[in-house]
């Protein structure tokens, strides 16, 4: 039987003013009736545009070449005219988008949304579509579908709108259902949810689904077969089993291993592919990848490489394949004896900043002559501490305040009530010259590499600024502090006289944390340093991050939202739920004995590039969605969500309890024993434990 | 985007061979990109051209082209172009037209240029300190704002004219004082959006002033939208100052302007003396218009800019 959707030599290029990318080239595939097809690669590898283009949408100056072809169910898709296109597209091929946040019309109801497609393929009327639309919706797991027909996109959360987005590509029943990175706008937990009710859905409609993502662990556990794609061209093709258990493609194998896993061990330097992808519209020749690859030869530079394997299962396109996984002298799991003395866990003896009983809200809306009743409470009394040359992480959901907290930690913002201290002196008391003073020790690095670097200004001018403004040095001193430190982040010294927009986005990262260290600081508070990152750049500056700390004694407030890169960078750990903190620990602690259900549920959703631990998983995790941060539920804050929630879980706030050794929850049905406590004086040496605190 | 190299594993510190293949192509900078982008567009390179040529006219023409235009000259007035009169003939007190269109030109365009800028000045430093400040201070700022332009433009600065007005200095603070406000709202928008980007924090955390963060970081980010802000400022400015000649408060005599020019000339068109009224209301129109298309030109080249490719 001939495969539902066969792509043949699909090659899509755009023109654009002085030049010609090449985002797709000769790229075959095909899909089976009710398999799920993964297509993974980095940002820039065209997956998406892939995607795109068995649509026939192409971006303006976008065309497909001579040669493609798609065939779905045996009829060629290339050349048809955008009328016939345009019944396929929502009806039998239908599309989810990255963003459900962009892609609903705010000025439409969702029950409109759904219906449109409907009304449109099958000419129904508008109440047969809304009624189709309200079955729909119930089908993607829309609380009370009926009665939400009429809301606004504004008035759902970003889980919701995806659901909604889903409904909308489900309401014609597809026979193909294209995910363009359907999960990577949303937290972990509701893309748990979402992963899983694609797969359910599915099953029950009996559509196939290829499923676009940079994520190989989502492609490891919802995938049959995975293409990987880099540079434009399918690098390897096969059943995900066999990808992750003997992939060929040196690529592959890059990928895979530069990933940081939970179970690795954090002292080793996480392996990295280097350098950057090419450029499309001039791309080298030879195997697109020899010039990051370490076993290139100069055949590889010179001849392309097709696609071909031992048998039609496995192709790879590669004149030297690899033969399995690389064999991570990280993945074994150090057993730490407990107690042991250089134990990262342990509290330090003397700790350098110490946060205490941090409270923030922020007053919603309130004008010149409106007062606010209203707060978003933010951060509700959160304490830690950290020693010299030490990383606490922090991790939570989005919403969970970790941002405010770090952004209160340096001086952004003022909290409401508690104290910052570093090294004795209380940081949120000072003012003025005072305050300047202090900042040298304490800076920060920000999430997203091209908002953090003033457009206007060149590197050189960027990373003067601050001895310009604390007035250190003369302008020679500056200068040759500023190119000892682009030597120390590893970029090159004419990086000086050019401008942010000429950088990567791994360079640009670079920068920021070449900005952070000019001053010397004690502290610098990293906001998802890696997360706007590619994988395989990811662990350059993970790795990067690592170093400097060790040679430059620092010590790092790392916030994530991926637990993973937060437990190979820090030793203790502390995991926010909706402004408080949950569980405190070191990384082996919270990794390996969760206390909270909260991370045990945070565990449970995070997906692992490994299809066997996948396979395992019974799509338990966290249900349901972030409260809102207004009006948070009563006693403990988690228990809207949670599993083992009884009424003292609605009455009373838990209060931390000990685990062990510097471990410490906030739990009534905690999944582990507490240790008989020996009650701590409240701001103790430990310190790590939040005082239970009255809201 | 460019194809820049990191290097394969960080080198250790100040080690040299970090040097990867770096693009060079494509390293224009901003501005470049947008003259670039620009010059594409033709009608805005119209509008340049159409400037040039008045700026050269006012401000050099009169080196070349002599006219007396202190004393009237009663025994040649209203005569047809080149009838007795110069090129384009002479006006009811006998001046030579052409040459009046070039001294008019010059008090308008400097005028325009000055109140403009002048407007700007103002209207970014306030939007930019209420945008930065909020709170309080923003919205007691743009309150004043929204008071005034609530204020009859026209009708303030006829008053004002009235009392001091006569001079270029003059009308220039004037037309500037008064027309300050939509640019800073403009800025004040503009920075609002900037303020919360993370190079703004940067600066903050490591201890930039508030007149650094101004000066240093969002003014020259804004500077886009300024530029554009101040073509069009020009042009209504010179227009704003038509108005005043036309009622009778433009500049005195023996200057003038294109205003006081129409006004000066309004019997003439009954009378069927087309060339004291027709030149200058094209010069005018051209003009303004010249403005507008360089406006929108450098509104979409600065866009291209902001956008990624």
């Amino acid at each position: 039987m001939a495969p539902l959707l066969e792509v043949e030599n699909l090659s899509t290029h755009i023109q654009l003013s002085r030049s010609m990318v090449r985002p797709v080239e000769n790229v075959s595939f095909h899909l089976e009736a009710g398999e799920t097809l993964g297509l993974v690669g980095e940002s820039g590898c065209g997956k998406s545009m892939t995607g795109l283009s068995l649509m026939g949408l192409l971006p303006p100056g976008g065309s497909l070449v001579d040669e493609s072809s798609v065939r779905l169910a045996g009829r060629e898709l290339v050349g048809l005219p955008d009328a016939e296109l345009r019944k396929i597209r929502g009806n039998e091929i239908a599309m989810v988008f990255q963003d459900p946040m962009s892609s609903l019309d705010p000025t439409k109801t969702i029950g409109y949304q759904v219906a449109e497609p409907v009304r449109l393929h099958r000419g129904a009327s508008k109440a047969e579509a809304l009624e189709r639309a309200a079955e729909v919706l119930a089908l993607v797991g829309l609380p009370r579908p009926k009665e939400r027909l009429n809301d606004y996109p504004h008035q759902l959360s970003g889980g919701l709108r995806q659901r909604v987005m889903i409904a909308i590509a489900l309401a014609c029943e597809p026979k193909v259902l294209i995910a363009d990175e359907p999960t990577t706008a949303l937290d972990v937990t509701i893309q748990a949810q979402i992963l899983t009710l694609l797969a359910d859905l599915k099953d029950r409609l009996r559509m196939s689904m290829i499923l676009i993502t940079h994520d190989m662990g989502v492609v490891a556990g919802h995938a049959d077969r995975i293409n990987v794609m880099y540079a434009g061209r399918i690098a390897e093709t096969t059943e995900t089993r066999k990808l992750f258990a003997g992939m060929r493609h040196p690529y592959t194998q890059g990928l895979l291993a530069s990933i940081p896993r939970l179970a690795q061990d954090n002292t080793q330097r996480l392996f990295t592919v280097p350098g950057l992808p090419p450029d499309l519209s001039n791309p080298p020749a030879g195997c697109r990848f020899a010039a990051r690859c370490t076993y290139a030869t100069d055949k590889c530079r010179t001849d392309e490489p097709e696609l071909v394997g031992a048998d039609d299962e496995h192709e790879f396109a590669c004149w030297h394949p690899v033969n399995g996984p690389l064999q991570l002298a990280t993945t074994q799991v150090r057993e730490t004896p407990p107690g042991e003395p250089a134990d990262p866990a342990a509290p330090p003896r003397k700790p350098l900043l110490e946060v205490t009983e941090l409270v923030k809200e922020f007053p919603v809306s309130g004008g010149l002559l409106q007062r606010s009743k209203r707060s978003v409470k933010a951060v509700s009394g959160v304490s830690l501490s950290l020693g010299p040359g030490q990383t606490f992480g922090l991790v939570g959901e989005s919403g969970c305040g970790k941002t405010t907290l770090g952004r209160m930690i340096v001086g952004l913002d003022k909290p409401d009530s508690g104290t910052v201290t570093l090294e004795g002196q209380q940081i949120d008391a000072l003012r003025g010259n005072e305050l300047r003073r202090h900042r040298r020790d304490l800076q920060m690095m920000f999430q997203d590499p091209y908002s953090s670097l003033d457009p206007r200004m060149r590197v050189g001018a960027i990373l003067r600024e601050p001895l310009q403004i604390q007035g250190i040095g003369s302008s020679k001193e500056q200068l040759e502090r500023v190119s000892d430190l682009l030597g120390e982040v590893g970029l090159p010294k004419n990086a000086l006289e050019r401008f942010p927009h000429e950088f990567s986005g791994g360079q640009r990262q670079r920068i920021g944390l070449a900005r952070a260290l000019t001053l010397n600081p004690k502290v610098i508070v990293a906001d998802e340093p890696v997360s706007a990152l590619d994988v395989s750049i990811r662990a350059q500056v993970l790795n990067l991050m690592k170093r400097l700390q060790a040679s430059h004694d620092l010590s790092y407030v790392v916030i994530s939202h991926d637990l993973a890169v937060v437990k190979y960078l820090a030793d203790r750990i502390g995991v926010m739920y909706l402004g408080k903190m949950v569980e405190t620990g070191g990384g082996q602690d919270i990794y390996e004995r969760p206390v909270h259900p909260y991370t045990a549920g945070l565990l449970e959703a995070i997906p692992i590039p490994d299809p066997q631990v996948e396979a395992r998983k019974d799509g338990g995790g966290i249900k349901g969605e972030l409260p809102s941060p207004l009006d948070p539920p009563s006693g403990c804050r988690f228990r809207t969500r949670c599993p083992l929630a009884q009424d003292t879980c609605a009455q009373e706030e838990p209060a931390m309890r000990k685990f062990g050794d510097g471990h410490f929850a906030a739990c009534h049905f905690p999944l582990q024993t507490p240790v008989l406590e020996t009650v701590a004086p409240a701001g103790a040496a430990d310190g790590s434990g939040e005082a239970p605190a009255a809201v | 985007m460019t194809t820049a190299i990191d290097p394969p594993v960080p080198a250790p510190p100040g080690s040299p061979g970090a040097d990867g293949g770096e693009a060079q192509g494509a390293n224009l900078t901003g501005w470049r990109l947008t003259v670039r982008e620009f010059l594409k567009n033709r009608l805005a390179v119209a509008g340049v051209g159409i400037l040039v040529f008045f700026i050269l006219f006012a401000f050099l023409g009169p080196l070349v082209y002599h006219t007396n235009q202190e004393a009237t000259n009663l025994l040649n007035t209203d005569a047809a172009p080149g009838n007795g009169g110069g090129p384009l003939g002479s006006d009811s007190n006998g001046f030579d037209v052409l040459g009046r269109l070039m001294l008019g030109g010059r008090t308008s365009l400097e005028i325009g240029f000055l109140a403009a800028i002048l407007a700007t000045v103002i209207g970014t430093l306030w939007g930019a300190v209420a945008g930065l400040l909020g709170g309080l201070i923003d919205a007691v700022m743009m309150r004043v704002v929204d008071v005034l332009l609530s204020i009859p433009f026209l009708l303030v600065v006829l008053i004002v004219a009235h009392r001091y007005g006569s001079n270029t200095w003059n009308l220039s603070i004037i037309l500037g004082i008064f027309s300050w406000l939509v640019p800073a709202r403009l800025i004040r928008g503009e920075v609002l959006t900037l303020r919360v980007r993370d190079f703004v924090s940067a600066a903050r955390v490591m201890g930039g002033s508030r007149s650094r963060l101004i000066f240093r970081h969002l003014i020259p980010n804004a500077m886009g939208t300024v530029i554009v802000n101040i073509t069009f400022q020009i042009a209504d400015a010179i227009l704003a100052l038509a108005a005043l000649g036309f009622l009778n408060f433009g500049v005195h005599y023996p200057s003038t302007d294109w205003g006081s020019q129409i006004s000066d000339a309004q019997d003439a068109l009954s009378n069927g003396y087309w060339w004291e009224v027709f030149p200058v209301g094209v010069c005018l129109v051209l003009v303004v218009m010249a403005f507008n298309l360089i406006g929108d030109g450098l509104r979409d080249a600065v866009d291209v800019r902001l956008r990624k490719r």
